[in-house]
């Protein structure tokens, strides 16, 4: 069964992890979570997530493409990546979630994927 | 009526008498769901009644009186389809007479949580399920609070407790006290179930289960609960030391600013002396009745540690004796892992990673005290790529964020 690990972080934490200075911290602690998951053989996808001002949304709309920055949210915490895990048990998965170093400080969502999966 | 008064009396009857009254509707109703519904509604009633009349002479039986009335209230309207409506209303007969009588005596009902706690963990029930059964019914904590603890969602923990409620009384599990033949077997599912509520881990790499730190204190009462109603039972006294054992140095296992100290690093003088003599007397006791027992001996290793705070000194050659007992007893991961600790400090670094490396890789693929000591041990045997890897290991797998950074300073 997937699970969806979604990581939010603060505006601190997107700054953080860009910055030179401190980005050897975060490394510290992500690279051993994804070596410790990928060691356990749940990993499926994943991937790190630029702060919430460098996005950009498309829609389309009665045949006209709209590109628009942002957004700029008001809420503290941001989706800051994503790991996809193959793992039997919800349980499992909220044990994976347990030991991401985010979950001290920002917050993590797991998301089973939905059964008839209308990608695949 | 003073309504500050009669809220008081209600919340010492729901702390003092509620895991008494649940266990005795339950006894007789065989059916934990009801019973606590019946009892949760008598509670409720109290809440309104007591604050306008007054607080009666015998709450229990107040209260016992309440239960059955609404015991006979759901019999009743389930009467046209359920089998189980004339023993219900015979156990409330039987609650009536006793609250009566109790009324009446002003004296108290029989205390049954010894078989409410064997039910709890009952070969029957699922085991991951025993605990969260045990402090529910027995504590009274709430579905939401244990959720926490055992990292599951509020409203899949209340669907577990109430699936475990209802094999209990569809499969019509007996209320009992296990006979002589039966009770070590299921002693040690009590035993068993009251530990994972305390969640102590390894000691020396995490200290206790992060996970499970709120629930210390509550499982340190039911080891007491346990040992009332089971006098000179030794395995119940060496699991009570060997939980006051650990409970003597959760102020030491953190510095003033919260960064992870190990057990051999830890501040003596900050290790509770009262709770050390306490857990000594038992496990003096214990060793009297001649059952040795794998909580016995997890306290003993305890004990041995606990010695460095009159002498200065920790003797590894007596804990690795008790370990070498406890993997015999009880081979968990967490018995090999601790033994193969204690003989690297009795006996070197090369002795100790034979041991660990001994155990089989596939079960240790999640299990961060393995690596977390794989690390240190390669570490001192200078093989620093190796122990480089398994600090990396050690780190990605916690869930402490001060073991976490403990094991960062110390990568090589």
């Amino acid at each position: 069964m997937h699970y969806t690990l979604l990581f939010y972080f603060d505006g601190q934490g997107f700054s953080g992890r860009k910055d030179p200075e401190t980005q050897k911290k975060y490394q510290d602690v992500w690279r051993p979570y994804r070596t410790a998951l990928e060691e356990a053989g749940v990993v499926v996808a994943g991937g790190g997530l630029d702060a919430p001002g460098t996005a950009r949304h498309l829609r389309v709309r009665e045949g006209k493409t709209h590109v628009q920055d942002g957004p700029y949210p008001e809420t503290k915490e941001q989706l800051g990546g994503f790991i996809v895990i193959d793992v039997p048990t919800l349980d499992a998965a909220l044990d994976w979630a347990a030991r991401c170093p985010i979950a001290a400080h920002g917050c993590v969502e797991v998301r089973p994927e939905i059964i008839a999966n209308p990608c695949s | 009526m003073n309504p500050d008064a009669a809220s008081l009396a209600i919340e010492q009857a729901a702390r003092d008498s509620y895991s008494r009254l649940l266990a005795f509707l339950a006894t007789r109703s065989r059916d934990v769901a009801a019973a606590e519904d019946a009892l949760s509604d008598a509670f409720h009633a109290a809440l309104e009644a007591w604050p306008r009349d007054g607080v009666p002479a015998n709450p229990e039986a107040w209260l016992l009186t309440a239960a059955r009335r609404r015991l006979i209230d759901v019999a009743e309207h389930n009467r046209v389809r359920a089998a189980a409506a004339p023993t219900l209303l015979a156990m409330a007969d039987e609650a009536g007479e006793i609250a009566q009588e109790a009324a009446r005596m002003h004296a108290t009902f029989p205390d049954e949580r010894l078989k409410l706690l064997f039910i709890c963990a009952h070969p029957a029930i699922d085991e991951t399920v025993r605990t969260p059964l045990m402090l529910q019914t027995v504590l009274g904590l709430d579905a939401a609070r244990i959720a926490s603890a055992f990292l599951v969602q509020p409203a899949a923990m209340g669907q577990r407790l109430s699936r475990a409620k209802t094999k209990i009384r569809d499969a019509r599990i007996a209320f009992e006290i296990p006979g002589a033949d039966e009770l070590p077997p299921r002693l040690e599912a009590v035993l068993e179930a009251i530990y994972a509520a305390y969640g102590s881990g390894w000691d020396d790499v995490s200290g206790s289960d992060p996970r499970r730190k709120g629930l210390s204190t509550e499982a340190i009462g039911l080891g007491r609960l346990l040992l009332q109603l089971l006098p000179g039972e030794a395995e119940a006294e060496g699991l009570l030391a060997l939980m006051l054992h650990c409970e003597a140095r959760r102020d030491a296992r953190r510095t003033a600013d919260g960064a992870y100290v190990p057990l051999s690093e830890q501040d003596v003088a900050r290790w509770s002396p009262e709770y050390m003599a306490e857990a000594e007397a038992l496990l003096h006791a214990a060793s009297q009745r001649g059952r040795i027992g794998r909580f016995q001996l997890e306290a003993a290793i305890q004990s041995v540690h606990a010695q460095r705070a009159a002498t200065g000194r920790t003797d590894w050659e007596s804990i690795a004796l008790f370990y070498e007992g406890l993997v015999r007893h009880a081979p968990t991961l967490g018995a090999l892992v601790g033994r193969a600790a204690v003989v690297a400090e009795a006996r070197g670094a090369e002795a100790g990673w034979s041991l660990l490396s001994a155990i089989p890789a596939e079960d240790v693929k999640s299990y961060q005290s393995y690596w977390a000591l794989a690390a240190h041990l390669l570490k001192r045997l200078n093989r620093i790529d190796e122990s480089r890897a398994a600090y990396t290991r050690a780190i990605g797998l916690c869930e402490d964020e001060a073991a976490r950074k403990f094991l960062s300073a110390a990568k090589p």
